[in-house]
């Protein structure tokens, strides 16, 4: 498709962001709500549980829920103000297609003459050019049902193999780390068992940002007595007040982790036992971690050695621990590599598989975690089944009533997607609870990729950045207007309930899907009345599998707050923590608590590697990307909620005071950050949190503001995902832009 | 109802993480929509990322109704003390000056003083005032002397304050280190040795900088 005729002001007057600030005008204040719904915030993936106050088919506030177990009551800034998404001005009521003489440049159009127009391009494109041509983008906000339907829909119904999806730049590194060391992608404990660890170790998280309930976790650990270690580039608020504070050089989390292992060999702080008869693979990793002397972890993170030491000693003498990370380390074109070394750690010292001995990575989208098991990844079946494995792909095939053969082999990563698009063998795309142009690295190739693709269908509930790009717009669902199960951080499966029904032309995901489905003339497997019908099927798909959840229900989850997979069967409570000793999986058989056939753990060599854009003389600082407390992900809800954008309405620049000073720059001067790819200008935040030849800039805004103009396109050869977290940059002082700049939108 | 004695609301700094959901559930309140009762402040951002919540202090003997020339302060038997009433606030300003926590704030397009009323809609029918509910660092809490003595093993709660002359005591309790003294810079001691200790952080930071080229 052509680029954008119409102009970001014309835009932004028809589809925003415009600011919600109440949804309760003309409503009395203090009148009891129609009904009070039980569910789950919309927004990160610890999915707090949430009751939403529902007047008149509209959400007009909340009220904490006490009795959900993981967060009691509490919420962050989101979950306060996420009811304003609903009832919003800026809301799709319409299918829509690309009109440059309507206004902001799109059309209204009857729901079902959009669904037949995206039946006949996709008919165009796959007759044309093969049924490889069509992609799909998928996001890991969507409910596991939706998941599952879509990764249904790209094999069966579409035929090709390029279906991926958005947690490619969120869990796929932690998955693919945790699959090599235990067979298995899923948090090992429940977050109560950080509360009785005498050490927590917190790598790349900014939790304090991005998982505030966790907080309360770690504080709870401490007044009992535990050491907090983080280990980040910047300060965080987490940081403020831990023990002992790493200041990483960005990209160098492996070396650490290495340097920490050098020292608990030196010194002997290792389980033996537990290394002997539950896991393989140690005498080659501890080999390869001889050349980490203190002195050349030192050199290479760029922490002192004093600190190094004393994080080695409280470590490896701790008799329960609980290690986390999230995007800070996984975010690497070696992330696979980084979290392999922070397991190495977990699985040295024994500490896994009993209660207060844990380890997990932070999920950062709603269903991080079950969106990633069930099949809406390039590689992937149902229930965490590999797309290449005969035995898996029949099992799915029977489920879906097809021949083994009939479903298409591995497909590409989402950003690999668009390369083929760019050399154009992928014609066709179609989005959804995908926001690329926002949150993909190097994103000024991506616009170029979305102007030229020949067809794209976007599914939203907003007109996020990208599906300006759209040929066609179909007016999806908000999380609130349709129910189905998560998967939270923890691999507590959750309930989402709906609280109201979608307004105007808008259908919930799943019936747009089925719909396009029957335009296409291949109904035939999507014909689901419900979402309880599409996890019923999903079940049966994922039963046997390693992400068994045949024994969940509705009901169960009610009942239990959440059932945490595996659960086998009807009978079978779930299994909040992994790798007990003594517990049985379907790999293992039984001959050990890790799933693998022999049932032991697998240490793995963990590859140095510096990142893949070292700084140099041109390019001199290293730019670190990540995000702040009141907005999520690419924005697409966040900046269209008031009092959030309030709190932080625009992105800023991380700079230490000595590079300021160097630089001649003072608290709230422009500056802008430049790479080889891109530039960006922003105000600067001086601030002595920060380390200080690396500068910070969070990524939820687009266009000129977009902190992926600047980042690489470098991924991890196994994961596939991006480096967002570190690449060369430099700084200058900059004249303030004109105020077109700004995409901050108004209340409307 | 009033609200129960044991219930004691506790602030503890140390945990805050700036993460504005007291600010902005403060905000939900049906009685001041729009509005919050919170202040979240920086102490210093260009130094740290340390945050305060400032709520109602609730005294015992508040200088806000003390200063008030139209009563318009009521403080509860409960130990609550009100925002104005609207019907007798005259919007002088006297509260806002007065008040030694800096609380009060005037809203001169209602001519009215609002300030935190410990949810006393929902304090009152055996709630959590909505901030200690949703706070997620728990740097506000809400509940039992027993609870926190058990649940905060390190800190302790004190609510005498002293400004100047002015001894205050208050119901809402802040947490400082149980075992903190409390010293008195000695200015000769201070001439010999340096009193921040910021110099230690810089030191980890510049050695940093020995192995990044950074520009002139």
């Amino acid at each position: 498709m052509a680029a954008i005729a119409a102009s970001p002001e014309d835009i932004r007057k028809q589809f925003g962001p415009h600011l919600s600030a109440s949804v309760r005008e003309g409503l009395a204040p203090g009148a009891p709500p129609d009904k009070v719904v039980k569910t789950h915030c919309c927004f990160c993936g610890q999915q707090c549980g949430i009751q939403l106050l529902v007047r008149d088919n509209c959400v007009v506030g909340f009220e904490p829920w006490m009795e959900f177990p993981f967060n009691q009551g509490k919420l962050c800034p989101k979950g306060v103000k996420r009811y304003l998404q609903g009832a919003h001005p800026d809301r799709l009521l319409h299918a829509y297609e690309r009109d440059p003489a309507a206004p902001g440049g799109f059309r209204p159009v009857a729901y079902d003459a959009a669904i037949q127009r995206v039946a006949s391009e996709i008919e165009r494109i796959q007759s044309q050019y093969g049924p490889a041509a069509m992609a799909c983008l998928s996001g890991a906000s969507l409910t596991t049902e939706k998941a599952y339907l879509m990764g249904k829909f790209a094999r069966v119904c579409l035929r090709t193999p390029h279906i991926d999806y958005n947690g490619r730049l969120c869990m796929v590194s932690a998955g693919a780390g945790n699959k090599k060391a235990f067979g298995i992608d899923r948090a090992a404990n429940p977050w109560s068992d950080i509360l009785g660890a005498e050490v927590v170790w917190i790598s790349g998280a900014n939790i304090a940002e991005c998982a505030p309930i966790t907080t309360d976790y770690v504080w709870q650990a401490r007044e009992r007595g535990a050491k907090v270690i983080v280990v980040d580039p910047r300060l965080t608020a987490i940081a403020r007040t831990c023990d002992l504070f790493l200041p990483i050089k960005p990209g160098r989390d492996v070396a650490l982790f290495n340097g920490i292992l050098h020292l608990m060999i030196r010194n002997d702080w290792l389980d033996h036992p537990f290394i002997r008869e539950f896991t393989t693979g140690f005498d080659e990793l501890a080999a390869s971690v001889q050349e980490w002397t203190p002195r050349r972890t030192s050199e290479v993170t760029g922490i002192a050695e004093g600190p190094i030491h004393q994080a080695a000693q409280w470590w490896g003498q701790a008799k329960t621990s609980f290690l986390m990370h999230a995007r800070g380390i996984e975010h690497h074109s070696h992330g696979v590599q980084n979290v392999l070394g922070a397991i190495n750690l977990v699985l040295a010292s024994g500490r896994i598989g009993r209660a207060n001995c844990g380890y997990a990575t932070i999920t950062g989208q709603a269903n991080g975690q079950g969106g990633r098991e069930h099949g809406q990844k390039c590689d992937q079946l149902p229930g965490l089944r590999d797309i290449a494995n005969p035995e898996h792909r029949a099992a799915v095939a029977k489920v879906w009533g097809i021949e083994p053969d009939a479903i298409p082999g591995p497909g590409v990563d989402a950003y690999e997607l668009f390369r083929k698009a760019d050399k154009g063998e992928i014609k066709g795309l179609l989005s959804i609870c995908f926001n690329p142009l926002v949150s993909l690295p190097d994103n000024n190739f991506i616009r170029r990729v979305l102007e030229q693709v020949e067809f794209y269908v976007a599914i939203d509930f907003f007109l996020n950045e990208s599906a300006r790009y759209a040929n066609v717009v179909l007016p999806g669902s908000l999380q609130e207007e349709d129910e189905g199960i998560v998967t939270t951080t923890e691999g507590r499966v959750v309930k989402i309930n709906p609280a109201v029904e979608c307004p105007g032309d808008a259908r919930q995901d799943w019936r747009i899907i089925q719909d396009i489905a029957g335009a296409l003339n291949r109904s035939r497997g999507f014909r689901f009345g419900s979402p309880r019908e599409i996890l019923d099927e999903l079940r049966a798909a994922s039963r046997g599998g390693i992400a068994d959840y045949s024994g969940i229900t509705y009901e169960k989850i009610e009942k239990q707050y959440g059932v945490f997979w595996p659960c086998p069967s009807d009978e079978h409570p779930g299994t909040p923590r992994l790798f007990e000793n003594g517990s049985w999986n379907p790999v293992a058989q039984g001959k050990g608590p890790f799933y693998f056939p022999d049932g032991k753990a697998r240490f793995n060599v963990a590859k140095y590697s510096p990142p893949a854009e070292e700084v140099d003389a041109g390019f001199p600082l290293m730019l670190t990307t990540g995000r702040v407390v009141s907005h999520f992900l690419s924005g697409t809800q966040t900046r269209r909620i008031g009092p959030l954008v309030d709190h932080c309405p625009e992105p800023f620049i991380e700079v230490h005071p000595l590079l300021a000073r160097r630089l001649g720059l003072a608290e709230g001067d422009w500056a802008t950050a430049e790479t080889r790819r891109g530039a960006c200008t922003l105000q600067v935040r001086v601030v002595k949190t920060i380390r200080p030849d690396t500068i910070f800039i969070p990524y939820h805004w687009p266009d000129r503001q977009s902190a992926n103009q600047l980042t690489i396109a470098a991924q991890d050869p196994i994961s596939k995902i991006p480096e967002y977290k570190v690449c060369a940059a430099r700084l200058k002082k900059a004249a303030s832009p004109e105020p077109a700049a700004s995409s901050q939108g108004q209340t409307r | 109802m009033p609200v129960p004695a044991a219930h004691e609301f506790f602030i503890d700094p140390s945990r805050c993480i700036g993460c504005n959901a007291c600010v902005q559930a403060c905000s939900e309140c049906d009685t001041h929509r729009g509005h919050s009762m919170i202040q979240l402040d920086y102490i210093d951002r260009a130094n740290s990322p340390q945050t305060v919540p400032v709520v109602c202090m609730h005294c015992d003997s508040p200088t806000c109704a003390e200063v008030c020339p139209a009563d318009a302060i009521k403080r509860m038997g409960d130990g609550v003390v009100q925002t104005a009433r609207k019907p007798r606030c005259i919007a002088c300003n006297n509260c806002v000056l007065a008040c030694p926590f800096g609380v009060p704030k005037m809203h001169t397009e209602m001519h009215l003083m609002m300030k935190c009323d410990l949810c006393y809609d929902r304090t009152s029918v055996g709630k959590k005032p909505m901030c200690a509910t949703v706070c997620p660092s728990q740097a506000l809490y809400f509940g039992t002397l027993e609870e926190i003595e058990r649940l905060r093993p390190n800190s302790r709660p004190i609510h005498t304050f002293k400004f100047g002359r002015q001894l205050i005591t208050t119901k809402v309790n802040m947490m400082v280190p149980k075992y903190a003294r409390v010293e008195h810079l000695d200015v000769v001691a201070a001439m010999r040795q340096p009193t921040t200790g910021n110099t230690v952080e810089d030191e980890m930071l510049l050695g940093a900088m020995t192995t990044a080229e950074v520009p002139l």
